[in-house]
């Protein structure tokens, strides 16, 4: 199956002044066909980049990615995208813009229409499949986009902070609306966020990643997911469990700001 | 200056009226934006004032008429003189002795008939004289042609009207303005009034008379319309091939480095160049005739085309094209379905100016030289002191731009209906 391996992966860029940035150094993992990993870290860990490098948006300066046996060297149909806002063609209706993938790969609608209505239906968009997408509200864009995605029924779902855009309340109801697709398709997920919360709900295993340069902190493997499955989120985050791994984490990451303002104030003076 | 004052009264009156009277009788609206409080700042609750839009045009075709003596307007302002009047001059003998003549002055409007009168000479070795001026004009009066003792022998005008006047100087009487040339002649001017002459400023109604006159006739060979016709085929012309070229040619700077490094001199430096100061060189290379107006247009459009295009891909959010890729489409793909809808809306705002450019560019060129088309009916027309053909070629000429423009913006709202709402 589907086995993602990110081997000794490192990325360096020189800077204009003759400096360089160390944006990554010597990250390996290997994720499961069907696994749900999300990576955490204060802003500069490289989370991005390396989710932009396995996207193939970016090429690393050392090690590989690879997918199914093979290396991956660009952008493909394998590794769908979802990303926080603004990623959607305005000018097409919810539904061209679901039928993206399936139509630039030259399938008549006879093929893909039956999967596009299936997956509107899951994402609950069935009534607004004829709509624009700017007369959409946030939350609802963001369904379009996991539908869009799904869609292509790519290998690997690549999240860069899906749900970042988002009120808190429509927030939750995605977390569990990405919860119920993870688990639905069995795809391989790596979501990037920022809300400590959402990395434990959402992550059978979560990344801690620390900055300059970008490496693996720390890596989890959790409960909550699994917990999380159909039922009410709100009952997983009173689990005790939960709120001792949500305080390790903020503190964790906390520490990391921490030492990172200390380092730019040395640097300062 | 009269006019200006006139004009600023009625804004501060109008507005006192529409403030306090209109408004107080009739309902306002119930809007939402009515119920702003605060709109000095807000330019999103500044709309503009319906009352005002049409009493700004009524006011300008009234101060147009009234200045022009339009039978149109009821009101006028004091015209030109027309009439009989008479003015008295003193001469001088040699010896000191005085004698008063009068000068019968008919003033009749410019383009009647006038009639020669005779007087009869009077009394005293200064003898009456008739005169015959057009309104607006001025005469020469030797007023001692017929005189016993003339300037040969001595005799001088010294006071018009019981005024003393010397050479050089001049004078202002109920019949006129009389000044004197240096040699002892008189310069009668009748009263103008504060009202255009029609060669400087016809009135509305000869305007609109002039509009029905050439769009039966026509005017220098041509009918209005062909006219008309032609300096917007020029436009058209001009402007798709300038996008034709200026879009692909934008498109290609935005997405490769090679075009970006070759095209970028280019067209920086062509982008400054007025499209006016291109006419003599294409005049020059390719003469008067359409195909000159054409490269001149295309040229006026290919710069501002090739920049909106440019600047649209530029537009395109990278998420956009990332979500394209990993969503399997081809470079191909990419432009066809996202970079070029991506950037329509740029191209539109850039399609506007560069209409709006190409039609003052043609009707300047027009100017310059041509045998049809509206800029020259209006160039031909001034050298004949034509004004109320000129007048009416620059109406229909703000006219037609002024359509161009919404029409242009009437197929932006249809075909670029999320522009501003993402």
């Amino acid at each position: 199956m589907s086995t993602l391996n990110i081997e000794h992966l490192s990325m360096r860029f020189d800077l204009p002044n003759g400096g360089y940035v160390q944006a990554l150094e010597d990250v390996t993992l290997e994720l499961k066909s069907g696994e749900l990993m999300s990576v955490l870290g204060p802003s500069g860990c490289g989370k991005t980049t390396l989710l932009n490098i396995v996207a193939g948006f970016l090429a690393p300066t050392e090690g590989r990615i690879v997918l199914n046996g093979h290396e991956v060297t660009g952008p493909d149909a394998e590794r769908g995208m979802v990303f926080q806002q603004g990623a959607l063609f305005e000018w097409m209706s919810v539904r061209d813009n679901v039928s993206f993938g399936p139509r630039m790969k030259g399938q008549r609608r006879a093929e893909y229409a039956a999967n596009v209505d299936h997956l509107l239906e899951i994402v609950g968009l069935r009534d607004f499949k004829e709509k624009s997408v700017y007369e959409l509200s946030g939350g609802m864009q963001q369904r379009v986009a996991l539908a869009r995605c799904l869609a292509n029924d790519p290998d690997v779902i690549l999240m860069d902070e899906p749900l970042g855009a988002l009120d808190a309340l429509t927030r939750e109801k995605m977390q569990g609306l990405v919860l119920k697709l993870w688990k639905e398709t069995g795809k391989t997920i790596i979501l990037i966020t920022h809300s400590v919360e959402e990395a434990l709900l959402l992550g059978e295993r979560l990344l801690v990643m620390a900055p300059r340069p970008g490496r693996i902190h720390r890596e989890y493997s959790l409960p909550f997911a699994d917990m999380g499955v159909g039922k009410d989120l709100r009952e997983v985050k009173k689990h005790p469990e939960f709120a001792e791994k949500r305080e390790e984490i903020l503190s964790m990451i906390w520490d990391m700001e921490e030492e990172i303002m200390g380092r730019t104030e040395e640097a300062g003076a | 200056m009269i006019i200006l004052v006139i004009y600023i009264a009625v804004f501060v009156l109008s507005f006192l009226v529409v403030r306090w009277g209109v408004k107080r009788v009739l309902q306002a609206r119930r809007d939402f934006t009515s119920l702003k409080t605060v709109t000095f700042g807000d330019e999103s609750a500044v709309r503009p004032d319906r009352w005002a839009s049409v009493i700004s045009v009524v006011t300008i075709f009234l101060l147009w008429g009234a200045f022009t003596g339009s039978k149109w307007v009821p009101i006028h302002a004091p015209g030109p003189f027309v009439g009989d009047t008479a003015f008295t001059y003193t001469a001088e003998a040699e010896d000191g002795s005085r004698d008063d003549a009068t000068v019968h002055v008919h003033v009749f409007r410019v383009g009647e008939e006038a009639a020669e009168r005779e007087v009869p000479p009077g009394e005293g070795f200064a003898k009456d004289d008739s005169v015959s001026v057009g309104a607006w004009r001025s005469t020469l009066v030797r007023v001692d042609r017929n005189d016993e003792l003339t300037r040969k022998d001595g005799a001088n005008v010294v006071a018009v009207d019981g005024q003393p006047i010397t050479p050089g100087g001049e004078v202002t009487t109920d019949a006129g303005r009389i000044a004197m040339t240096a040699k002892g002649s008189l310069n009668y001017a009748p009263p103008t009034g504060m009202q255009m002459e029609p060669i400087w400023l016809p009135p509305p109604e000869a305007v609109v008379a002039r509009f029905f006159e050439v769009s039966r006739e026509g005017y220098q060979n041509f009918t209005l319309w062909e006219h008309l016709y032609w300096s917007l085929f020029r436009v058209i012309v001009g402007f798709v091939l300038g996008a034709l070229v200026g879009i692909p040619l934008g498109f290609a700077m935005g997405l490769s480095n090679w075009f970006r490094g070759w095209f970028d001199p280019i067209v920086e430096f062509m982008r400054p160049v007025p499209p006016l100061a291109l006419i003599p060189l294409v005049i020059i290379w390719a003469g008067i005739g359409e195909t000159g107006k054409i490269i001149l247009l295309f040229l006026a459009a290919l710069w501002i085309m090739t920049i909106a295009a440019r600047a649209g891909v530029s537009g395109v959010a990278i998420s956009k094209v990332h979500a394209a890729y990993s969503l399997g489409a081809s470079r191909w793909q990419i432009l066809r379905h996202v970079i070029m809808p991506n950037s329509l809306p740029e191209i539109f705002t850039g399609a506007r100016v560069a209409m709006g450019v190409c039609w003052g560019t043609v009707v300047a060129a027009e100017l310059v030289a041509a045998e049809k088309g509206a800029g020259m009916m209006i160039m031909v027309a001034s050298r004949f002191q034509l004004t109320d053909i000129v007048i009416m070629g620059i109406i229909l000429i703000g006219v037609i731009g002024y359509g161009i423009d919404i029409l242009m913006r009437k197929a932006e709202a249809w075909l670029v209906p999320w522009k501003g709402r993402v």
